[in-house]
């Protein structure tokens, strides 16, 4: 038997679970734009779409300064407090 | 040796025929180590065989298990000889030379030892009546011991390693007798693809001497697991990269500068376009550790090169957790993801240096990365001869950076090979801020050339074109956002004319600027 020193940051994997899925959607939706090209054009056609199926629930929107970050403190905190789900558009 | 009076540390071994002897216990004791291939030992066995037989309480300890063997046969010893082949009990006591004679009070505490044999000094310790068989003249003066087992270089890393008071403190996996450490190595996911040398404590200790650091400092939290990385941690990720312990100074300063927000770790680790860290060395410590700059400089054959710039990478993979198919999301990805880390040969430039350009002094030794996209690209020019026709020729070559029409977003580094370097200074001395000029101006254009069209959709959009006005149109714009976003450095071999440029990724603020770090020797 020989022995190593672990090269990792020693987390142990824990899975994680998904949140518990509601069954309907009320309240507010976020919509976050990560700053990639396009994806505005993407949450465009979502909000027009949602909001024909969701007339009662409120959508707000925001975007990270730049996609190559992760988003900043403050909007992060902002995005949960006031809102009940999230809608993030990735990719080009 | 420990120091006379300090208490002497408990011990439990065992003698060939299985019986266990404990110290301290409440008597006055002798503590003679030995070994069987150390002649002076094999002088004084007959001086602790009488002992023993004086009923004085003796323990001999042995080194090795074999040679205890061939001891009791050679010298028919009656005496118990102790058997410490793990030589634990040898590193405990710190014993430098064979034979050390220990003696304690009967409260355990060293009242005297003796290295090595001084007739003198064995008989004064002794005395003549403990000793009334053994004929003190038939014996020389003195005799030096041989070096103690436990202070063999191979064996004393992994004691100190396993000692109580050892540095290390990172998890240790214990791969199976049957199991094969370089593949398990790869199940683990610790590999970037290519072997790794298994990070053995004595391995990671040895590495640890490459640095004054203490090895639980944290050199950075690297994304994206935002892991608090200590010494100890860039010193196994370095082990297994194949590092030598004097390039850990480098590795260190690298994951420093990697790890700012200006350089921006995580984005450059993570984009789809496939960046990664391109470092340069600079300063006096490239030719202490045999770093190269010349011949080959950003391909394969130097250790140095090779190996930190892996260090790097192993260690944001392992330690940040930026993982190929995790946040890697390389479309292509590039070969500088296994390494690419190179000297500039200052010595062949006419120019200040990189890191003197970047505010550090001459006799610094220094590390920049920049975040590339890909390169080198190869500027193939043999036939300019005059100094600004080759200048806007290597222009031309940095035209595709990203996409021809793709103008004001990226860096580049310009790695300029010796005979290129002779032909811009033919004409005169050009710097490196005309060079940059000639570049910039010879790559201007006119925003209303950068509109797409039917051959590129890159480009301006010609709704956002149209709402410009014809000086607004005309107005040239150069390739690279500002003269310092073209990096320059001299390295390659005197014979051949071609020079090299990486590309960048998405400069300033947004993406990443580079960064430099002055390496701690």
């Amino acid at each position: 038997m020989s022995t190593i020193l672990d090269p990792t940051d020693e987390r142990v994997p824990v899975a994680r679970q998904p949140t518990p899925r509601p069954t309907t959607i009320t309240g507010n939706v976020a919509l976050l734009d990560i700053s990639k090209p396009r994806g505005n054009i993407l949450l465009d056609q979502f909000e027009a779409r949602l909001k024909e199926r969701l007339p009662g629930v409120n959508f707000n929107r925001y975007a990270k300064p730049t996609f190559t970050k992760p988003a900043p403190d403050d909007l992060r905190q902002e995005i949960r407090a006031r809102n009940d789900f999230v809608i993030e558009a990735l990719a080009d | 040796m420990l120091p006379i009076k300090s208490q002497a540390p408990a011990f439990n071994l065992e003698s060939a025929e299985g019986t266990s002897f404990s110290f301290p216990s409440d008597q006055s004791t002798l503590i003679c180590f030995i070994k069987e291939d150390c002649p002076t030992c094999k002088l004084i066995v007959p001086i602790l065989q009488q002992l023993h037989q004086k009923q004085l309480l003796l323990l001999a300890i042995g080194q090795t298990k074999d040679g205890n063997d061939r001891l009791i046969k050679e010298f028919d010893l009656t005496m118990p000889l102790l058997d410490d082949s793990d030589l634990k009990v040898s590193f405990a006591y710190d014993i430098d030379t064979v034979p050390t004679l220990v003696k304690t009070s009967p409260n355990g505490s060293i009242e005297a030892q003796l290295i090595g044999f001084v007739k003198e000094e064995w008989q004064a310790l002794l005395g003549t009546e403990l000793t009334d068989s053994i004929d003190w003249t038939t014996l020389p003066d003195w005799r030096p011991g041989c070096g103690s087992l436990s202070v063999d270089p191979i064996i004393a890393d992994r004691l100190r390693a396993e000692a109580e008071n050892s540095p290390l403190r990172a998890r240790k996996i214990e791969v199976a007798a049957a199991d094969d450490e370089f593949e398990f190595m790869f199940d683990q996911g610790f590999s970037d693809g290519l072997p790794l040398v298994p990070p053995t404590p004595e391995r990671v200790l040895r590495m640890l001497a490459g640095t004054r650091r203490d090895p639980q400092e944290i050199v950075a939290i690297l994304p994206p697991n935002l892991a608090a990385t200590t010494v100890e941690k860039v010193a196994i990720n370095a082990v297994m990269a194949g590092c030598k312990p004097e390039y850990l100074p480098v590795v260190i300063a690298a994951l420093e500068a990697a790890c700012t927000d200006e350089f921006n770790a995580h984005g450059v680790m993570s984009t789809t376009m496939g960046a990664s860290p391109v470092m340069v060395v600079n300063g006096p410590i490239c030719d202490r550790i045999g770093m190269n700059s010349t011949l080959g400089a950003l391909g394969q054959g130097n250790r140095a090169n090779a190996t930190i710039g892996r260090a790097v990478r192993l260690t944001l993979r392992n330690m940040g957790g930026a993982k190929p198919g995790g946040t890697e999301r390389s479309t292509l990805g590039n070969p500088m993801k296994f390494t690419m880390c190179f000297a500039e040969s200052e010595a062949r430039s006419p120019w200040e240096p990189l890191h003197v350009e970047r505010g550090f002094a001459a006799t610094d030794s220094v590390v920049t990365l920049f975040g590339m996209t890909s390169g080198p690209v190869l500027i193939v020019d043999q036939t300019s001869v005059a100094s600004e026709q080759l200048a806007s020729s290597m222009a031309m070559c940095l035209q595709s950076v990203h996409h021809p029409k793709s103008y004001m977003g990226s860096d580049t580094l310009l790695v300029v090979c010796p005979e290129h370097l002779d032909t811009l200074q033919r004409d005169g001395e050009m710097s490196k801020a005309q060079l940059r000029r000639i570049i910039q101006d010879s790559l201007a254009k006119p925003l209303k050339e950068l509109a797409q069209d039917e051959q590129s959709g890159v480009g301006i959009a010609a709704e956002t074109l149209a709402k410009m006005d014809a000086t607004r149109q005309n107005k040239r714009v150069t390739k690279f956002p500002n003269d310092a976003d073209i990096h320059i450095v001299v390295a390659g071999s005197d014979a051949g004319k071609f020079s090299g440029a990486f590309h960048g990724w998405a400069t300033g603020s947004i993406g990443t600027i580079s960064v430099s770090r002055k390496i701690e020797e």
